[in-house]
């Protein structure tokens, strides 16, 4: 069976209200990604758009977006899991090309949270719990992750101030991210001293909603080798869920979708998390980051906080994380996010990330996680 | 008593397990239990995946659990605006993790996971109905 490679990717810039129309959206990232390639729309396989559908107001956005990339009439479906459908739009991706259905598939991601009064959002916010057991109670995506927080804190003394650094580390190089919905750097008293939302989590301890778009072209290894000089591999993909009630997590203290992803694949890779280079992270929270660095085996159960506390997440640490800002700079247009995390990944794994370029990343991995830990990807691709 | 009464904002109302509100009523937090394989259920639930049957009891979420963590919730979501700030937390009985609101009168400063809890119904306005966490 062929080994299959990421060829191009590309994102719109993430900004709080775009101003234009979901299918020029797509088509921003979706430039971005052919940039270079030698391949044409005509040989594009089949596209698989992925997207929150209830924060979307077109129906059926496969058949919009698809028109507009003039992707048709190439087969071209709809992939959804929440925050982490576009990694989840890269797996299926990749089975169609190693069972040789197709040999080019482009995945598009996008969200425009802007579509929505901040009311609507709100209205669909609460209905992210169990709708009969939870949501009546007034569970909130933040409150779900503040209490991971809690209880972290709880057992392991973790404290607010060592999540804040994690937001000073993505601000920092949000600063310089392009595409970032926050470019402003903070600092440890910005952060601590900003409105509580949901103990213990404050306002610049959480990501905000933004509109964006990200396109992954993949390709079967033949024609990969033949349309770009530098293909980068898929070597592992693991997926994994969790309960979507809070009360059947067995663990509130990692996540368990994202440990059992990890594993899968680690063990798909044949590598290890020492052998990572650079990573990507679902920072929707700063304790999300912290829980990652744990889930993904960079450190113990419990001692995360000595990567942040130690500036070894930082691009010239021991492991660098989330050095494109994360989602905290980015902002967080849900179906857009995980390609997002893909392009910084392959632009590094080039060695096209810039000032942010980590020296000679060759194993990178991504981790993108949908709800509150309940869809956990990790994708770890190599040069 | 049905699930349109249930909690400070109801979404949809039909389930098997709607006899949880009966009991609410007269003063019970009631989990479920197979009666094949013996697995605990809450939320209750009335069918069972592990062993695939739907052979189910009720039992009483009795005594004092453990609180395993909570949030102070500031910013409520459409339909809570006004119920904000309130608190939400995990506790544990006996393994039987429940998810739910920590009693309003409690301040932060009195909260703390791994602090004991119970469970009672809760009378909320409008003639709702739901539970909460007491410490005791």
């Amino acid at each position: 069976m062929q080994d299959v490679a990421i060829v191009g990717v590309g994102q719109s810039i993430f900004s709080r209200k775009c101003g234009v129309s979901i299918g020029e959206l797509c088509f921003e990232a979706y430039t971005e990604a052919m940039e270079g390639l030698d391949i044409t729309n005509s040989d594009i396989d089949a596209s698989i758009i992925c997207s929150a559908p209830e924060y979307d107001k077109q129906r059926s956005p496969a058949g919009l977006i698809s028109e507009y990339l003039r992707l048709t009439p190439k087969p071209s479906f709809y992939i959804e899991t929440v925050c982490s459908s576009s990694s989840t739009g890269l797996r299926v991706g990749w089975s169609l090309i190693k069972a040789g259905l197709h040999r080019v598939v482009a995945v598009v991601g996008f969200q425009k949270m802007s579509d929505l009064t901040s009311r609507e959002a709100a209205e669909r916010m609460s209905r992210g719990g169990d709708i009969i057991w939870e949501s009546p109670f007034g569970i909130t995506m933040p409150a779900g992750y503040a209490m991971y927080a809690r209880a972290h804190m709880a057992k392991y003394g973790t404290t607010e101030e060592q999540l804040a650094k994690i937001r000073v580390k993505n601000s920092h190089y949000g600063a310089a991210n392009p595409k970032a919905t926050y470019r402003k750097e903070l600092s440890l008293d910005d952060i601590l001293g900003s409105e509580v939302i949901t103990s213990p989590l404050k306002k610049f301890d959480c990501c905000a909603n933004a509109d964006g778009a990200s396109c992954i072209i993949i390709a079967s290894g033949d024609i990969a080798k033949r349309v770009t000089n530098i293909p980068i591999w898929i070597m592992g993909l693991g997926a994994a869920t969790d309960t979507m009630t809070m009360s059947g997590r067995e663990s509130l203290t990692g996540l368990r979708c994202a440990q059992e992803a990890a594993r899968q694949a680690y063990e798909m890779a044949g590598v290890g998390p020492e052998d990572i280079d650079v990573a990507e992270v679902h920072d929707c929270f700063t304790i999300a980051e912290l829980m990652a660095y744990e889930d993904l085996g960079f450190a113990k159960a419990g001692e995360g906080t000595e990567l942040i506390d130690g500036k070894e997440t930082y691009v010239d640490g021991k492991k660098p994380v989330n050095v494109d800002g994360g989602l905290l700079s980015k902002g967080h247009p849900i179906g857009a996010t995980g390609g997002s995390q893909i392009r910084t990944i392959i632009n590094q794994l080039r060695g096209q990330a810039g000032e942010i370029q980590v020296q000679g990343a060759e194993i990178g991995l991504v981790h993108n996680i949908g709800g509150v830990g309940q869809y956990g990807n990790v994708t770890i691709l190599r040069r | 008593m049905s699930f349109e009464n249930f909690g400070v904002v109801s979404f949809t109302t039909e389930t098997k397990a709607s006899d949880f509100l009966g009991y609410l009523e007269k003063g019970k937090v009631m989990a479920t239990r197979c009666r094949r394989c013996g697995t605990n259920y809450f939320p209750p639930r009335m069918d069972c995946p592990k062993c695939v049957g739907s052979d189910v009891e009720w039992f009483e979420i009795k005594g004092n659990g453990r609180l395993v963590t909570y949030t102070v919730v500031n910013y409520g979501p459409t339909g809570f605006e006004e119920d904000a700030p309130y608190t939400l937390g995990i506790a544990d009985f006996d393994g039987v993790r429940v998810f739910g609101r920590l009693s309003k009168g409690l301040k932060e400063s009195d909260i703390k996971p791994g602090m004991g809890v119970k469970v009672l119904p809760a009378k909320l306005p409008g003639g709702r109905i739901g539970y909460e966490f007491q410490k005791v």
